[in-house]
């Protein structure tokens, strides 16, 4: 397999775009500093199917493709289907001596939101997985249904305000908690889960450089900073993932075959969970004094969690 | 097919469904091309964009620049070229060749503001400006280094 050096910055700096501009995401949009970098970071021939959500309709504006490798345009819960079946596809193709370039390696890349991933195409993602087809899912992670305007789905986090769990004088808006489908996906038979943001852009192109050299099915969790619907301003971008992977909101860290999980960054100074909360426009009426409770609350089940991984980590099962 | 005979019914009802020649899975009709089977589709991570051919179909050819009300000045004079603004930008608007920034293409930024940001030099190394300023007067003005409070003048 090709790779492309993400040893440092200047010689990642040296590889050949495949993720093209004039695209119509939002300015900011962490989406596409996610997917460029997965399509620098390899030299492979990539095929790449995209669930519907902002990613797909807005790299695929008629007549334009943002897109310089096989793309395939597919329904809002299929893009696992439609890697899956290509894999298998080229499997018997090889297989029967048919393909045109047997010696170009392939590698199979389906991309979803949240909304797509974690509920209306987690079925055929599970089946996927299921099926033990040699792909990589990455799951662009913004914790609503952007491209309908912000309807809540099962990542959105307690107390998000989202168009159809609104904040109000009662309600702190999102009741239930952020699904966990890194657990979900590692107990599924997933080969390699990781979690990864793009602030930590090494971290990042290691895990992609993984995961497409992992025989079997990988699933990525992507934290994609949304400006529209988080609510701040669209340059903040890199700050706000800082802010998420150094208050340990989204740690990052992954679980191999299933069992052996690594912390894969470290924050020398964890900074309040507030901090975090406070700088999107989604959780700002948090910080009235009624629903004080919910970020106390917040920071318990962060602390909790950063110390179940530590402890999973040290054990080794 | 005339107008003609779209609206009578002469040429239908001929062709009974599923009455045709039964073949395999891998011999219907292509209505699909994954080009990676056809042929080696890893060119494009051989070629610089300037060497390519780009379709009429790719956004490539296609500019968002009257989505920016601001836009991102490029200072060489400071640039340290960390590459942190080519790693960011979502429109992939920095041009970097060579381990070297390059400049701004002003056909695909959407003005956003993220390359300034996470700029590390001081004063940065990109800044942003109205649309409708001049480059050359942004470069004049630009400000100087800022001290931090431990400076003394002989420093
Ligand atoms: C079966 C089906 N249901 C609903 C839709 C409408 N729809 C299009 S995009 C979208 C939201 C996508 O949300 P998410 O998957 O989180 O991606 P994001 O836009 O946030 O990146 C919805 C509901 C659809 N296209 N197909
Ligand atoms: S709504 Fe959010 S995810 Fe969608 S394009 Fe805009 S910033 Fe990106
Ligand atoms: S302003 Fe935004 S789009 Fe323009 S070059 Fe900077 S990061 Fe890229
Ligand atoms: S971030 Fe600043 S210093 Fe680094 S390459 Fe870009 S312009 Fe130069
Ligand atoms: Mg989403």
């Amino acid at each position: 397999m090709a790779i492309t050096s993400v040893k440092n910055l200047k010689e990642f700096s040296t590889a050949n775009e495949r993720f093209e501009g004039a695209h119509l995401l939002c300015p900011g949009c962490a989406h596409s500093m996610i997917v460029r970098e997965l399509m620098n970071c390899s030299d492979d021939n990539l095929v790449i199917a995209a669930n519907t959500g902002c990613l797909e309709v807005s790299t695929a504006v008629y007549p334009y493709t943002a897109w310089d490798t096989s793309w395939i345009h597919i329904g809002f819960e299929n893009a696992a289907t439609a890697a899956s079946g290509a894999e298998a596809m080229y499997k018997a193709r090889k297989r029967k001596g048919t393909l045109k370039n047997p010696d170009a390696p392939v590698k199979f890349v389906a991309f979803g939101g949240d909304g797509s991933t974690y509920d209306i195409g987690f079925q055929w993602l599970n089946g996927a997985v299921e099926r033990g087809h040699d792909f990589t899912y990455i799951c662009l992670d913004n914790e609503v249904y952007a491209n309908t305007g912000g309807q809540r789905s099962s990542s959105t986090p307690i107390g998000s305000s989202s168009t159809t769990a609104p904040a109000g004088r009662v309600s702190y808006g999102e009741k239930q908690n952020k699904k966990d489908m890194m657990s979900i996906m590692a107990a599924s038979g997933a080969k390699y889960v990781a979690q990864v943001s793009p602030n930590k852009w090494k971290n990042m192109a290691q895990v992609f450089q993984k995961s497409l050299a992992t025989e079997g099915p990988c699933y990525i969790n992507a934290i994609s900073a949304c400006c529209t619907e988080w609510k701040f301003d669209p340059k903040d971008t890199i700050h706000i993932s800082d802010l998420a992977t150094d208050s340990l909101v989204f740690p990052l860290y992954e679980i191999v075959d299933g069992h052996e999980l690594n912390i894969n960054y470290r924050p020398k100074n964890i900074i309040p969970v507030r901090d975090y909360l406070g700088s999107q426009g989604r959780f700002k009426h948090l910080f009235k004094p009624q629903f004080e409770h919910v970020l106390n609350e917040w920071q318990t089940r962060v602390d909790a969690q950063w110390d179940y991984l530590q402890r999973r980590e040290a054990a080794r099962v | 097919m005339s107008l003609e005979n779209i609206l009578s019914n002469a040429q239908r009802g001929q062709r009974e469904l599923g009455a045709e020649k039964k073949v395999g899975w891998d011999e219907v009709t292509q209505g699909v091309v994954i080009n990676a089977f056809e042929y080696d589709a890893t060119n494009v991570s051989r070629e610089l964009s300037e060497d390519r051919k780009y379709s009429d179909f790719s956004s490539y050819t296609a500019t968002v620049a009257s989505w920016r009300i601001i836009k991102p000045i490029y200072n060489r004079d400071i640039c340290i070229d960390c590459q942190n603004c080519w790693v960011w930008c979502p429109d992939t608007s920095i041009i970097s060749r060579d381990k070297q920034m390059l400049g701004i293409d002003y056909d695909h930024c959407k003005g956003c503001g993220v390359c300034v940001e996470v700029c590390p030099t001081n004063p940065k190394s990109l800044l942003m400006f109205a649309e409708t300023a001049d480059g050359e007067e942004c470069l004049a003005g630009w400000p100087v280094k800022e001290k931090k409070a431990k400076e003394t003048e002989t420093e």
